[in-house]
């Protein structure tokens, strides 16, 4: 078959899938956060931790939830890797680095998952699973949690409540990411994904070399590693791993995987807030963006500039047989506007637009669909700010969903909009600026560039995937990259946090002929637009000194 | 549309505030060329307003406005550089064209501003030093106007000017108000009652009054129209500190991207220098609404004063724009003033022509609203002509009074009376005639239908009786259903007040197409009515000018109290109409509105400009070291010079452009919000995306013609 074809066919079958499963599981997931109904284990879990999950918290106690939990949760993962010589399972692996300790435990509390590190050489089964596996969850649990407290935002009035982050935490994680999990693991090890507690195989002699395997509990780390758009992986080559991602089905299964609760999740807003159309609206924003994205990525990738991908009908290096340019191009699409990161196909060897559309797609914060709940609360600052400025040329003070965009409501989405622009410039350009960083780049030019621009990208707006090529286990990357991922993630829900409670105390506006109809197509072509000018256009002027040079070189 | 500002030559208003045409009473509409929007600019302004465009390059004035402050610093920062380089011609074009950017910027809101500052002089003159004579006990003492104090008594007779604002506690007086309202008919102020406010710097014409002086000097209510029109007691409003916020964001955001490029750019093999950096930042940055937000602002408040309304503040403005409830009053504002026959209806066995002929002699003598409308009816439904008092000869006129609640007149043997139902049947009763059954029908029918009925009753040869019925009712202006059909479209309801009972303020109700009524309306139902709207999340807006209005006109979110009302009015309201037309509440919500739509519209422009600015700079920044960058150049300017100055300047020329456009505000027409959405994104997101392609190139071919460049 064309490749093109079958990877338009890919991406219809996908978009099926994923239209069919967004609504069962956005209803259920609206029924589990409005439920006031606690599962038994779930009792035995707040009386466990010493909570009660039936307080009502206002922002601030919802954030010191959020906060404490993850600080607990950065320190507990950081001593797992400090101490993992000790501790027994761990493959006769030693303890790691502190710089390498403190990255990978802020990368996994953050929902990152950047790994400077090689996973089959560097962590045993206890950390993997007691440490990584956890945090796969309950990080994207939280994620989700101050998502569901943004809608009650506006949901709600003249009350400041947000519901209780520990209810939301443990319920995300038993009722949808566990579930979730054990079913699409199940299906990856029916495709072929391994799942033991073996140790290391010797395998002989290729290329000179010596090859070792590791088994591992690789088909349940997998299916949370997509499902809760964490995509750290369990092997170094992450999904390009055979272990990981045998075949172009479950190559498309971990695609579906990875998008389904950030699709969905617009439908549980959608119910939420009392509107389906309000939920379609900011899907099809979504969609719109992810399919543009798509489409360009495979025009740039299946050009047939230069002799080998003219050979190989389309730009092959750094991507597997097995899965294809087009399915590649779906997934490298996929996993950078969400903040996945897991890749089963190498972006440093894209061609150089397709390279600076990964990029772009981060730098627009993650939100088309965007990570597990950060994907929604990120769209929906973005639609704040929209309605803002649409709502005044239609002669308001603007109102999103009954509830007025007001000074104190757009301080916080400006703010929420300053961070990551902050983060990813100021860390790049201090890379740049200090003689030693640059070490670092395996290219020069325009594309080692890149790797830095990307590797910055990647942890300030919690993606996770890397460009390849740079090494960033070094002291200066392992902190400033950490250090990147924990102000990219609590800051942002800072400031989400504030709006939600802003928004929660405000009396309900009632919609007249006169009020933004934020369900209208037009809205979201002007909501596509907005977020591609005001995001996109920050990052202009690095991305044509990195990937754009390239991509147009030729 | 013309002004009065446009009449005077010399293009500023020199004797009185300007005035907007005046609106049609009857019909409560302007001519057709956009209710509001009534905005002028005259191009001299700009060279009027210079010198202050230069005095507001002052830091301490600069640094309010964030996006402008960081233009200012730039051009600074390039001037410095350039000082370093004399010889580098590009630097200092950079920098001139920045500080003209600066200046362009200050410029739009100076001219804001001295339209204010003319209306503000004028003001003044009414206001110079006047001296009060204070009453002390029985004795009068001479004392300068501001030394008065609240409580104060002051005697003001003929050709004095009122030192300060208070009510009238003795006596009846024209005044003429010619200075604050522009309308040079003299009104009568009297104590008691409703019309006993006075204001200071008006005139009195006749007669003597005593006042008791309610403001202190200095913020009387010229002092506060001063103020407001001067823009000095300006603050910004909730809507402008919030779009503020975001421009300062988007500013941070694009301050991050140039701070940051040198690094990059010095990887790649390429030095950037200050003023390039300046220059792409100024370009980024949003300066086009930046520039212009407070001009915008000014002149939406002056929208409102051009129409004799003062707002107290920039935020009723603005919450006239978010009203979604309009509580109206019935009479004078949906309604004309006074009821007018609209039909005669003969009782059994009297005919239509008998009853028209007695009800027009009855009222000939009738110089009541009333009265010459029944006159009219006769003429234009009877063919009836209007005789002439004098051509009765022999004719006794019988004037109402409000004891026997009827006129007439006896002529010819005839004995014609018109009244009240009561007070007629009882007349003809007394002369001994009878009363036609179906009169007592008649009378309930009119009733029923919202109308108040006449009877008409004559006594002559065939003695005393009955004629028929005079249908008085309320007149609904023309053009009121069409006006509430827009309103309604913009989302806006509306709620009829009146004194009437319940089925005649159906009637009317529903004739004028309102939403709905408050009949048989206390203040307290008023109170009750606008705090139950405002607790669904709706803005009322509303009109009142007596005292009793004062607590519900505090309580609304847009309180207009009439220039002819008590001072307790005029103070609980936020806004003051001078020309007392309640139906201008709609035109002041419409002028709300438009103040928001120029901000967001402008707003959509400047940001939807950069993507241009972008194409223009980024390949003549880095297509040396990248040549595949060159692609990006897709308006093939000449060099990168030339597209880098282009740039600039298009960035420069756009704020001048905008200037009429801020001053006069978007246009604006009452459709639903969807239309209007589309409508403004096209004009200024599409609009705003390709003409600074346009723009860009054309400055650039002409730059490239002079000789050295490009």
């Amino acid at each position: 078959m064309d490749p093109v074809l079958a990877g338009v066919l890919q991406l219809l079958a996908l978009i099926a899938a994923l239209a069919l499963a967004h609504v069962p599981l956005g209803a259920c997931m609206a029924r589990v956060y409005s439920s006031d109904k606690h599962w038994r284990v779930e009792k035995w879990i707040y009386r466990g931790i010493g909570v009660d999950p039936d307080t009502e918290m206002r922002w601030p106690a919802y954030l010191r939830g959020v906060l404490a939990f993850s600080a607990v949760s950065v320190f507990f993962l950081y001593l797992l890797q400090r101490f993992q010589g000790h501790l027994p399972g761990s493959l006769g692996f030693k303890s790691i680095d502190p710089d390498q300790a403190f990255n990978t435990a802020a990368s996994f509390v953050t929902n990152t998952n950047w790994q400077s590190y090689y996973g089959e050489q560097t962590m045993g089964h206890v950390v993997q699973t007691a440490g990584l596996a956890v945090q796969n969850f309950v990080s994207a649990a939280v994620g989700i949690a101050v998502a569901v407290a943004l809608v009650r935002g506006f949901a709600r009035s003249r009350t400041g409540e947000l519901g209780n982050f520990w209810s939301d935490l443990v319920r995300g994680t038993v009722r949808v990411l566990l579930p979730l999990s054990v079913v699409a693991a199940i299906v990856l090890v029916a495709c072929g994904v391994i799942q033991n507690f073996s140790g290391i195989h010797e395998v002989g002699r290729f290329m000179g070399g010596q090859q070792q395997w590791n088994g591992g509990a690789v088909a349940s780390q997998e299916a949370i590693k997509e499902i809760g758009t964490n995509g750290g992986g369990y092997f170094n080559a992450n999904s390009a791993h055979p272990f990981e991602n045998p075949t172009p089905f479950t190559n498309l299964f971990e695609i579906f995987l990875l998008l389904v609760i950030p699709f969905s999740l617009t439908r549980t807003f959608g119910i939420m807030v009392g509107s389906r159309k309000q939920g379609y609206a900011i899907l099809a924003t979504m969609v719109t963006i992810w399919v543009g994205f798509i489409a360009l990525m495979m025009w740039t990738e299946f050009a047939h500039h230069g002799p080998a991908p003219q050979i190989a009908g389309g730009a092959m290096e750094g991507k597997e047989t097995r899965i294809g340019v087009g399915a590649s191009s779906i997934f490298a699409v996929s996993t950078t506007l969400t903040s996945t990161g897991a890749v089963d196909s190498f972006h440093s060897s894209f061609t150089g637009l397709g390279g600076g559309i990964t990029m772009l797609g981060m730098q627009l914060g993650e939100i088309a669909p965007g990570g597990t709940g950060s994907g929604l609360y990120g769209m929906l600052i973005m639609a704040v700010i929209a309605v803002f400025i649409a709502g005044l040329m239609v002669g308001r003070t603007p109102e999103y969903l009954g509830k007025k965009i007001g000074t104190r409501e757009i301080k916080f989405a400006a703010c929420y909009i300053l961070i990551t622009p902050a983060l990813v410039l100021v860390f790049t350009a201090a890379a740049m600026a200090l003689p030693t960083p640059a070490h670092s780049m395996t290219n020069t030019g325009a594309h080692g560039f890149s790797e830095i621009l990307y590797a910055y990208t990647s942890a300030g707006n919690n993606n996770g995937s890397a460009f390849a090529g740079l090494n960033a286990d070094t002291q200066w990357f392992n902190s400033t990259l950490g250090l990147a991922m924990v102000l990219g993630r609590f800051l942002p829900m800072v400031f989400v946090l504030a709006l939600a409670g802003s928004l929660a105390e405000q009396k309900p506006v009632p919609a007249t002929a006169g009020t933004l109809r934020t369900e209208k197509p037009l809205f979201t072509g002007l909501l596509v637009g907005a977020i591609l000018i005001i995001t996109g256009l920050t990052y202009f002027p690095a991305l044509a000194l990195g990937p754009l040079a390239e991509g147009l070189a030729s | 549309m013309t002004t009065r500002t446009e009449r005077h030559e010399d293009s500023m208003p020199t004797a009185t505030p300007t005035r907007a045409p005046h609106v049609d009473v009857r019909t409560g509409h302007k001519p057709a060329e956009g209710r509001v929007g009534a905005g002028l600019f005259d191009p001299k302004q700009l060279l009027k307003s210079l010198p202050d465009a230069f005095r507001k390059l002052d830091p301490r004035v600069m640094v309010k406005s964030p996006v402008m402050f960081v233009v200012w610093i730039g051009s600074l920062l390039t001037t410095v550089f350039s000082f370093k380089d004399p010889g580098d011609w590009f630097g200092w074009t950079i920098s001139a064209w920045l500080w003209l950017t600066v200046v362009f910027a200050n410029l739009a809101e100076a001219v804001a501003e001295g339209r204010g500052k003319a209306q503000a002089d004028t003001l003044r003159k009414a206001k110079t030093d006047t001296v009060a004579r204070r009453l002390v006990g029985e004795t009068e003492e001479r004392v300068p106007g501001t030394e008065l104090r609240i409580g104060d008594l002051v005697v003001c007779e003929a050709g004095d000017v009122i030192a300060g604002d208070g009510d009238v506690v003795e006596g009846v007086a024209s005044v003429d108000e010619s200075a604050i309202t522009g309308e040079s008919a003299p009104v009568i102020r009297e104590s008691g009652g409703d019309r006993s406010a006075v204001t200071g710097g008006t005139k009195v014409l006749s007669d003597r009054i005593v006042i008791r002086i309610t403001t202190k000097p200095g913020e009387t209510f010229i002092d506060r129209m001063i103020n407001l029109v001067e823009g000095a007691a300006r603050q910004k409003t909730p809507n402008e500190i919030a779009l503020n916020i975001l421009l300062a964001s988007l500013t941070i955001v694009f301050l991050l991207a140039v701070a940051t490029l040198p690094p990059f750019a010095d990887y790649a093999g390429t030095h950037l220098t200050t003023v390039v950096l300046v220059a792409l930042l100024v370009c980024l940055i949003p300066t086009t609404i930046g520039a212009l937000l407070s001009a915008i602002g000014i002149a939406g408040m002056d929208r409102l004063v051009q129409r004799n309304v003062l707002a107290m503040s920039g935020r009723a403005v603005e919450a006239a724009g978010d009203v979604s409830t309009l509580l109206l009053d019935k009479t004078g504002t949906i309604t004309l003033g006074n009821r007018q026959a609209s039909e005669f209806v003969p009782v059994s066995g009297a005919t239509e022509a008998e009853l028209a002929d007695a009800a027009q002699l009855s009222s000939l003598a009738d110089e009541t609203p009333e009265g010459r409308s029944v006159v009219v009816l006769a003429k234009e439904k009877y063919a009836l002509r209007e005789r002439g008092q004098g051509e009765l000869t022999g004719a006794e006129w019988i004037a109402f009074t409000a004891q026997t609640r009827m006129s007439g007149v006896d002529v010819d043997g005839r004995r014609i009376r018109k009244g009240a139902a009561g007070s007629v049947v009882a007349w003809v009763r007394e002369q001994g005639g009878e009363v036609s059954e179906d009169a007592g029908a008649l009378t309930d029918r009119i009733s029923g239908a919202g109308g108040t009925p006449l009877l008409v009753a004559v006594e002559d040869t065939d003695g005393a009786r009955v004629l028929g019925v005079i249908h008085l009712k309320d007149v609904v202006k023309d053009g009121m259903r069409e006006r509430f059909d827009e309103l309604r479209r913009m989302g806006i309801k509306t709620v009829m007040i009146t004194g009437d009972n319940p089925l005649t303020a159906k009637a009317i109700a529903e004739e004028a197409g309102v939403d709905d009524f408050l009949a048989e309306a206390t203040p307290e139902d008023k109170m009750a009515l606008i705090k139950r709207e405002q607790a669904g999340g709706k803005l009322v807006a509303m009109t009142g000018d007596g005292t009793n209005d004062a607590p519900a006109l505090a309580q609304a979110d847009v309180g207009v109290a009439m220039n002819t009302g008590t001072s307790a009015a005029k103070e609980a309201g936020n806004m003051v109409d001078l020309d007392s037309n309640p139906t201008k509440l709609i035109e002041i919500v419409e002028i709300g509105k438009q103040l928001l739509i120029t901000r967001g519209a402008l707003t959509t422009f400047s940001i939807a400009n950069d993507v241009a600015k972008y194409f223009a700079i980024i390949p003549a920044l880095f297509a040396a070291v990248y040549p595949g960058l060159d692609k990006l150049n897709v308006m093939r300017l000449s060099s990168p010079d030339s597209a880098i100055l282009s740039a600039v300047i298009f960035n420069a020329l756009i704020i001048i452009a905008l200037v009429p456009l801020s001053l006069r505000g978007v246009q604006y027409r009452p459709v639903s919000a969807d239309r209007m959405l589309r409508r403004n994104l096209t004009i200024y997101g599409i609009g705003g995306l390709i003409a600074p392609f346009v723009g860009l190139k054309l400055i650039d071919l002409l730059i490239s013609l002079i000789p050295g460049i490009g």
